[in-house]
């Protein structure tokens, strides 16, 4: 068999499992075979791992009115670098993605980038102002993938009622950014012992589990006119242990419910702002560690389906303000993978075909979409990534604008070194030749 | 003072985090040094001479920055001043441009003000230079708890085992933080009380009560706060009279407290609101006192930060 390029000796490991060397033939934006071929491009790749490309249902990349910020280009290239095929736009850009022709504009710019493949989310509400429903059968055609105020709450329950009802007749998802405004108030980081040691506002677990259970509530009365929806609520950076028992109990009951995690909120704890660093200073807020562990139980037993990054990133001159005035949000598209991997699975023996799991098969069934397995015949979008390879997290080689990192200097191993989308190269640091 | 004598010092006055009761008694040590010089016909000493502070407030403040300055002077050192309100819309000059423009200018230690908790870390981490923080947020107020110290231990002797009562909005005071950082390394127990919307659920170094009998019974001394008014705007309070009935400090209220228990405030004072007004000239006030001392400690602080600490190291 004839193919474009035949990997040779790679690990295979996808959402099922870890399925030993193989040599892996693309060609035709496919894969043709698991048991080599012959192919221009012969890659020696004993040692490495390949796995679908990695899919983010949940990326602020800026475009269109914030691009100092990040754009299409900057944060699809970061996406790619990280392992990324496959990445969401929050719509809560200068003017609001709330319309048909924004989507389809942002995705044919997406297209001609050539990185990641963008699939824009749009606004829930028009202008995400939470009081007129968008127009999600147009904004679906177009190609919107997901309707969320994100960051802007859904503060009225009888708002996100009717969405819920009307995206569920189009077999969308509504993604909600689960925080009462009124509990959260002014708070920069989580209520507790270290906020009121350090003096700052806090916004308490409560914020955030209260919104969960009314939003659960919120689904259960959607479901009464539309019984057999396959998926309808996303739930947002779940980040606390009282959130996710109740995503848990909800997903017992069978609800239509998903929920993702980033990567800080399953590294780093509240703890980290007796630094007074703004670059920890994100929305929801970093919680203390026992916090953390909940997420990680949840993330293993699937009651948290992906790891959304939320990579929100800002200028670095924002996030040298005050911790009162510096913008929510910290970028990591770039380091979301090897972060997880070595956290989680090198120090912490969480089994690395789970994680791949919730990086691929879970944001897809997010979204709706088809997983990506690695057999013959499935689409060549897949990363390329060294286990052995470690070095520190360098944020000046960012391909994201937003060049800081709460990571910064972390030693981390895992580096995605390849990435194609569709059997295209579209980043290659380990393998250069193959981009030409 | 000799240098063996003398415990090394942080690098900055940040909070008391760093601290320890040694070096804590060092600096009110010094302090009461200054204290004889600033009774002399010529307050004056040459020990900062060729030393310029500047004083950079993103706040406004007039008393806290008059104290400092003038703490600067009596010891030779050259003064320059910075201020300048950052609003959450100002979309001018940041923190770190301002500090990074003074640095050009060759300053030797900054005091800084400002209305966000952690300001004065970021300083110290942007600039590498003393950094004496003159209250950031509701974070800390560390020359103001030292101050309250010193004038204690003057009234009181030793604050081993003594209860200090800290009562008024403990929430968003950084004096209250301070002082329960600072005064438990000295001995004394800190009870903090207020209405359950202005205290935190916990506060390292306090014990925390909303009853006000509770935090004055045979307290040794009183600390009251200022009661900003804003509290009412954002619902925290229901009204002023209510606060005043349940929370002011009063005559009769001070008797629950042991004798002659000595009477603090940091000042401004909002009187026959968190104390009742008569309360501010009575014996056992020492509002005056704590004034004139906080010259006397911020003396001590700058010659600690950019003499006592060098000549002790080396």
């Amino acid at each position: 068999m004839k193919g474009e390029i035949l990997f040779r000796n790679v690990r295979l490991v996808d959402g099922r499992g870890d399925f030993g060397q193989a040599d892996v033939l693309i060609g035709e934006g496919r894969i043709l075979s698991l048991a080599g071929g012959e192919a221009p491009k012969v890659v020696e790749a004993k040692g490495l791992v390949l796995s679908p490309g990695f899919c983010d249902p949940h990326a602020h990349l800026r475009e269109p009115g914030q691009e100092v910020k990040e754009d299409l280009e900057s944060g699809l290239t970061a996406a790619a670098r990280g392992g990324y095929t496959d990445v969401v736009s929050m719509p809560n850009t200068q003017p609001v993605v709330d319309t048909p022709e924004a989507v389809r504009a942002l995705w044919e710019k997406a297209r001609q980038i050539g990185q990641a493949r963008l699939h824009p989310a749009a606004a829930l509400t028009q202008g995400q102002e939470g009081q007129w429903l968008s127009e999600a059968r147009l904004l679906q055609e177009a190609g919107a993938v997901m309707l969320t105020d994100d960051g802007r709450t859904n503060e009225e329950a009888g708002v996100l009622a009717l969405g819920l009802r009307y995206a569920a007749s189009w077999g969308l998802v509504v993604a909600v950014h689960a925080e009462d405004a009124g509990l959260r108030r002014g708070g920069v980081m989580h209520e507790g012992e270290v906020s009121f040691r350090l003096g700052l506002p806090g916004n308490p677990a409560y914020a955030e589990s209260a919104r969960v259970a009314r939003d659960l509530e919120l689904l259960r009365y959607a479901l009464e006119y539309a019984p057999s929806v396959p998926r309808l609520l996303h739930i947002q950076h779940l980040s606390t242990r009282r959130g996710l028992e109740l995503v848990r109990q909800a997903k017992r009951e069978g609800l239509p419910v998903t929920a993702e995690v980033t990567p800080h909120h399953l590294t780093l704890t509240d703890a980290a702002l007796a630094s007074f660093d703004p670059v920890y200073k994100v929305a929801p807020p970093l919680r203390p560690r026992a916090d953390l562990e909940a997420l990680l139980e949840g993330l293993l037993e699937g009651s948290i389906d992906c790891i959304g990054t939320d990579h929100a990133p800002h200028t670095p001159d924002e996030k040298a303000l005050d911790l009162l005035r510096a913008p929510f949000g910290i970028p990591n598209l770039e380091v979301a993978w090897p972060l997880l991997y070595t956290e989680l699975v090198e120090k912490q023996g969480f089994p690395l075909a789970t994680l791949v799991e919730r990086f691929t098969d879970g944001p897809r069934r997010v979204l709706g979409l088809a997983p990506i397995h690695l057999e013959e015949g499935a689409e060549a979008s897949l990363v390329l990534w060294n286990p052995a390879e470690a070095r520190p997290v360098d944020p000046q080689a960012f391909a994201s604008k937003a060049r800081y990192s709460p990571w910064a200097g972390w030693r981390l191993q895992g580096w995605p070194g390849l990435t194609l989308v569709a059997g295209r190269v579209v980043f290659s640091a380990s393998h250069p030749e193959l981009l030409y | 003072m000799s240098a063996s004598a003398t415990p090394t010092f942080p690098p900055h006055l940040l909070d008391f985090q760093d601290w320890s009761r040694p070096q804590i008694e060092s600096l009110l040590e010094t302090a009461r040094m200054m204290q004889e010089v600033l009774a002399r016909p010529v307050k004056k000493v040459p020990a900062l001479t060729g030393f310029t502070v500047a004083t950079v407030f993103f706040e406004p403040s007039t008393r806290t920055r008059i104290s400092f300055e003038l703490a600067a002077r009596r010891m030779s050192a050259d003064v320059v001043s910075f201020s300048g309100a950052m609003s959450s819309t100002t979309k001018g000059e940041t923190y770190r441009d301002t500090l990074r423009t003074l640095e050009q200018l060759g300053i030797d230690a900054y005091i800084i003000r400002a209305d966000a908790a952690g300001v004065c870390h970021q300083a110290y981490r942007w600039l590498g230079k003393p950094v004496l923080n003159a209250g950031d947020g509701w974070r800390a107020h560390p020359t103001q708890a030292l101050l309250d110290a010193f004038t204690l231990l003057q009234s009181l002797g030793s604050l081993e085992g003594r209860k200090i009562a800290i009562v008024g909005d403990i929430l968003h005071s950084r004096v209250a933080r301070s002082n329960a950082e600072l005064l438990p390394l000295l001995g004394a127990a800190v009870v903090a009380c207020g209405p359950a919307t202005l205290l935190p659920a916990s506060l390292p170094g306090a014990r925390l009560t909303t009853d006000l009998r509770e935090a004055l019974e045979d307290a040794d001394a009183v600390m009251v706060l200022r009661l900003q008014k804003e509290r009412m705007d954002k619902g925290l309070l229901p009204s002023l009279p209510e606060y005043i009935a349940a929370y002011q400090v009063t005559q009769a209220r001070l008797g629950w407290a042991k004798p002659q228990a000595p009477l603090l405030h940091p000042g401004p004072m909002n009187r026959d609101v968190e104390l009742e007004g008569i309360l501010a000239e009575a014996p056992q006030s020492l509002v005056e006192r704590q004034v004139a001392n906080g010259q006397a400690v911020r003396m001590a602080v700058l010659y600690h930060l950019l003499v006592g600490r060098k000549r002790s190291e080396g």
